[in-house]
């Protein structure tokens, strides 16, 4: 248990600092979203279940999802899109 | 006071006046243009000059607004940017220290003898369950000790989702071609696979479950873990998912902006009442008729549901509605 702690422990940094210097804007946001998922498993780790439900629902759910929609309203993730509908 | 009166035009306050009033166009004296097409290594030596040049080359008619200067000067942009970095990493790493060094002075973890074991958090523990009623201790504490401060959450919730609306909102004026066109280039759900097969099949098995789970959570707030905040949350995601499977037009049945208002409006007010009540009375709580402190029974623990259901109500619906202005800039 010790050592699974420590490995959530170890990619709650790694993911942290890669959300920062990653130059997508759409891998950091997922990357953001598994930050989110990590530290949900430490809150249940550190025994605080409601804590855990909250950052699953909040921090890896609708925050993700604005940051989705605020991109997509930047025009910062359209390109895919667009190519598929230009194809129909 | 006549002197001030003459110098009003000039003065400090009417200036500041004008700015707020969007009097002063704070691009008029010309802002800061990078002229494209050069590197960072060649400094420019004649910023307006070489702007012409540029216009000259790319046959651009009036690339940059008139009476704007091109305040480009390569060496001081790029001693500044240095300086910024510099200056930026160094703020980082100071304000690292501060906080690791603050940590260092902390009272040890787990130690009987810290600041936070006094009376307070006894009392809590010893007769939390006899005095709200509540099984799970967080939520007797987040609801009837602490109410006030969730009272205060809830709003800020509220007041978020209302600079939302503020900001984001479009109103449709009827017949006016621009805003029409506007407010189509705005909902962008236009662009995309309305009825996409997988997530249909997937939202119909998972949005229940997540409701489910939801109001399960919201329910049992003072028995287990959760409570309003994260059962809102919930069942705020679940609500999202199934905007996304169906559509505004599914949803719109059952979750109007006069839906949202009356239930957010009434979610607040209600606890607003119940709360201010035993505010100004000091602590004589509202009688309920929901007996207290009987552990596994729903029905147990005075005004600690009826809340957690308010706030349940405000969250998801602030959560939803972010969503929905997000989306398509109304409800």
């Amino acid at each position: 248990m010790r050592i699974f702690e420590i490995i959530l422990l170890l990619s709650l940094v790694v993911c942290a600092v890669s959300v920062a210097f990653m130059k997508d804007l759409l891998t950091s946001i997922v990357i953001f979203m598994s930050y989110s998922l990590i530290m949900c498993v430490i809150w249940v780790l550190l025994q605080s279940p409601d804590l855990a439900i909250t950052e699953a629902a909040v921090g890896a759910g609708v925050t993700s999802i604005l940051f989705f929609v605020t991109l997509k309203k930047i025009r910062a993730i359209q390109k895919e899109g667009r190519h598929e509908q230009a194809e129909r | 006071m006549s002197r001030l009166r003459d110098d009003y035009e000039n003065s400090w306050w009417r200036r500041f006046q004008g700015w707020v009033d969007g009097e002063t166009d704070l691009l008029a004296e010309g802002m800061e243009i990078r002229v494209p097409g050069r590197g960072e290594d060649k400094p420019l030596r004649g910023a307006r000059h070489e702007q012409e040049k540029v216009r000259g080359q790319h046959n651009e008619p009036a690339a940059a607004p008139e009476g704007s200067r091109t305040v480009y000067n390569g060496r001081g942009i790029r001693c500044f940017r240095r300086f910024y970095q510099v200056m930026s990493v160094l703020l980082c790493l100071s304000i690292i220290f501060v906080l690791l060094w603050t940590v260092s002075y902390l009272p040890a973890f787990g130690n009987a003898g810290n600041p936070d074991n006094n009376e307070v958090s006894a009392r809590y523990i010893e007769r939390g369950l006899q005095e709200t009623g509540a099984v799970n201790i967080v939520t007797g504490m987040i609801l009837d000790y602490r109410a006030f401060d969730t009272f205060g959450e809830s709003c800020v919730l509220f007041i978020a989702s209302c600079c939302v609306l503020v900001l984001l909102r479009i109103d449709a004026a009827e017949g006016d071609e621009k805003a029409k066109k506007r407010l189509a280039e705005a909902n962008d759900r236009i662009f995309e696979p309305k009825n996409d097969i997988i997530l249909q099949k997937c939202a119909c098995i998972l949005v229940p479950l997540i409701l489910v789970f939801g109001i399960y959570i919201v329910l049992n707030g003072h028995l287990s873990p959760g409570g309003g905040f994260s059962g809102g949350a919930v069942l705020g995601s679940g609500l999202i998912l199934y905007l996304n499977a169906f559509g505004f037009g599914k949803t719109e049945r059952f979750f109007t902006e006069k839906v949202y208002r009356r239930m957010t409006l009434s979610a607040l007010t209600f606890y607003c009442l119940a709360k201010s009540y035993s505010f100004f009375t000091g602590a004589n709580h509202l009688e309920s008729g929901i007996p207290l402190g009987t552990p596994g029974a729903i029905l147990s623990s005075g005004l600690i549901l009826p809340l957690n259901i308010c706030v349940g109500l405000v969250v998801a619906c602030t959560m939803y509605a972010f969503y929905a202005l997000f989306r398509k800039g109304g409800m």
